[in-house]
């Protein structure tokens, strides 16, 4: 679909853009810092935008594992035509949401060769999820990590323990992915 | 578990809001970062452009344009196939002046303002919707056609409609397209 098209290019060049503006051209933790949490407050602001939108029934979550559903299929699928690939719990209110090709990643050549450059790539992303979150009165934090492109993980943690169900141990039941669970 | 099939529509709005709503956050950043409003013009217009440098690629994959012999031509395929395609609107178009190198497009509706009402106060020279004069301008100039790109009016400072102007800089070399039939 062609929208999808206009937001993927209106991200790279904001990712391109907030770079390259960084008034501290040193490569180090600090400098980076800035760039992407600005990054991430944008994504937080059209997250909680987004969530407000969409159905009010969708927004009446019973269960913890409701609102992960939620965000895994019916978010995801809203902003990247696609469902997340798997999410996995510790149960201690830690869920890690694994999307095997993001589509802001799959333009650059899979593997090890931008590893380095995933991260702002990711950024406005973490800042949907946090934003879709705080919408639906979850404060929590969202990070992301790349071992290899395109796959990417997302790391929500803290505010989703009120919600704790009992679940059995091990991989949640709900299935996500298509293909065989490692 | 599967979703009902009513759900559909919602989420295809959604989805063309996406951008729509990114455009906003990155706006409001940008009147954040800079005091001045020609400097956020000036710098929506060249994230513009350097956006149309490569959206003209995947317009032209997708649609399969015949080559184009005159300017008016070009105005039209941009009116009426890439607007509709991109931001599904199709803005009017008018020639304004008689060497034929001037035209406007009319823009009824905007989805980019949807939901925006006015402009930020103290931002009252703010071309909110500059990013698309620096996407149109990228755009023509990878087909090798120089042009100026600006809004000549807008509905957000008060006009009537909302109108962008286009410009071509240089004559379209006619020697170009017979050799390349």
């Amino acid at each position: 679909m062609a929208d999808a098209v206009l937001f993927e290019f209106l991200h790279t060049e904001m990712v391109a853009e907030l770079w390259a503006q960084d008034p501290d051209p040193d490569p180090g933790p600090g400098g980076q810092k800035m760039s992407l949490s600005v990054l991430e407050g944008m994504g937080f602001r059209v997250g909680q935008a987004m969530a407000e939108r969409l159905p009010r029934e969708t927004l009446a979550f019973r269960e913890e594992l409701d609102v992960l559903k939620f965000l895994c299929k019916d978010l995801w699928v809203a902003v990247f035509q696609k469902q997340m690939d798997s999410l996995r719990t510790n149960h201690q209110g830690t869920y890690v949401l694994q999307d095997n090709s993001f589509p802001l990643l799959i333009r650059m050549s899979s593997g090890l060769q931008y590893l380095e450059e995933a991260p702002k790539f990711l950024a406005f992303t973490c800042g949907i999820l946090r934003g879709a979150l705080s919408t639906l009165g979850i404060k929590s934090l969202v990070t992301a990590s790349v071992a290899a492109l395109p796959a990417c993980e997302y790391f929500l943690e803290g505010g989703l323990l009120p919600f704790l169900s009992v679940v059995g141990a091990g991989e949640l039941p709900f299935p996500f992915s298509r293909g065989p669970r490692h | 578990m599967s979703r009902p099939a009513h759900r559909r529509p919602e989420y295809q709005k959604i989805n063309k809001d996406l951008f729509v709503l990114t455009y906003g956050a990155l706006v409001a950043q940008l009147c954040k970062d800079y005091e001045k409003d020609e400097d956020v013009n000036k710098y929506l217009d060249k994230m513009g452009y350097g956006i149309g440098t490569r959206l003209v690629e995947d317009f032209l994959a997708r649609s399969c344009v015949r080559r184009c012999h005159s300017y008016s031509e070009i105005i039209d395929i941009i009116a009426q196939v890439a607007f509709k395609m991109y931001l599904g609107i199709t803005p009017s178009v008018t020639c304004n002046n008689s060497s034929r190198n001037e035209f406007s497009l009319i823009l009824d509706k905007n989805p980019l303002v949807e939901f925006v009402e006015e402009l930020p106060p103290g931002r009252s020279s703010l071309c909110y919707c500059n990013l698309l004069c620096g996407i149109i301008r990228g755009a023509l100039e990878m087909v090798h056609l120089a042009a100026d790109v600006t809004f000549l009016q807008d509905r957000l400072k008060g006009d009537s409609v909302t109108e962008i102007g286009i410009t071509f800089l240089k004559k379209l070399d006619e020697k170009k397209y017979r050799r390349k039939k």
